[in-house]
């Protein structure tokens, strides 16, 4: 029933898919993140204990959640090409990589920002705010393997498995605050029950979250179109291209 | 709009500097990965195309032996 999934693991295929569905992530994410930090910014009303502080929460929680989604992603990706040796699994989550570092540096550095001003300091070594930095470490590691073979087959599969065996950090992350006492909010947003947030607040968040996702998701296309290119360098159809473009 | 004007909303409540602070950061970085993620596939092909290049000199200088 799912065999028709299969022809997709081609690279060439891979590659042209990619091509098609990257102008639609980046359009929506740009268009979905300009919205929501937007309304965030200016539209949003104050906090009634925060004041306008609280507004980094329009890109504070969408990075440290999709920082998560994207390692999840990640860890898919490399158990899938660990298990069926799908290289161009491999090639995704060599993609995703980087971009969740970014994601997750970004998720820190906004968290110190808005924990000076409303806990007065820019770092504690929380819980919560620790597994996040482990996050980080992770995501280095997964990179830094990943760069250190020359025989890429290998290297996908020895940062494959780290990237599995970290997969223990994300339910730390996650119910750190509820395991622990945290100087770090439980969650504001519900999925199960009401959200503890004003709709006018939600909203934006809600927007920039579903941004932030869509972004990522355009960013791997791009690397992962690259990767698949690097990969493939003695395939015909890839050296066509490499032609079109000449040596510059 | 919350805020009556843009030195208003520059201001962000007396919070100016954490809140610019962290978008400045979060949209810089995130314009930074941009750049060098488009530009990767460039560098690639040209890589390759080097190669390419690379290995038909070899084939020319090996068939005027």
């Amino acid at each position: 029933m799912w065999k028709w999934l299969h022809s997709y693991a081609d690279p060439e295929r891979a590659y042209n898919l990619s091509g098609k569905l990257l102008p639609w992530f980046a359009m929506l994410a740009i268009a979905l993140i300009g919205i929501g930090s937007v309304w965030g910014l200016a539209f949003a009303p104050s906090d009634y204990q925060q004041g306008d502080s609280y507004r980094i929460i329009f890109i504070h929680v969408p990075a440290a959640s999709m920082s998560m989604a994207a390692y999840m992603g990640m860890a898919t990706s490399a158990f899938i090409g660990l298990v069926w040796q799908i290289k161009s699994a491999d090639w995704a989550a060599a993609a995703i990589a980087p971009i969740g570092a970014v994601i997750t540096f970004i998720a820190l550095l906004t968290g110190a920002t808005w924990g000076k001003p409303m806990w007065g300091t820019w770092w504690v070594w929380d819980a919560r705010l620790t597994a996040e930095l482990v996050l980080l470490f992770l995501y280095l590691g997964v990179i830094a393997l990943y760069a250190s073979f020359e025989d890429k087959v290998l290297a996908a599969r020895a940062a494959g498995i780290l990237a599995i065996v970290g997969v223990i950090n994300i339910p730390i992350i996650k119910y750190s605050v509820e395991w622990w006492s945290s100087l770090h909010q439980p969650s504001t947003i519900r999925i199960t029950e009401k959200s503890t947030m004003p709709t006018e607040m939600l909203y934006p968040l809600l927007i920039n979250i579903l941004g932030f996702g869509l972004m990522i998701g355009a960013i791997t296309l791009i690397r992962f179109r690259s990767e698949v290119l690097a990969r493939n360098s003695m395939r015909p159809w890839v050296r066509t291209l490499a032609k079109a473009q000449g040596v510059k | 709009m919350q805020f009556d004007s843009l030195s208003d909303f520059l201001n962000m409540g007396g919070y100016a500097f954490y809140v610019w602070l962290a978008y400045g950061v979060t949209f810089g970085s995130l314009g930074i990965l941009v750049m060098q993620s488009m530009g990767q596939k460039r560098k690639v092909l040209t890589e390759i195309a080097k190669q390419i290049q690379r290995e038909e000199r070899l084939k020319e200088n090996r068939s005027n032996k």
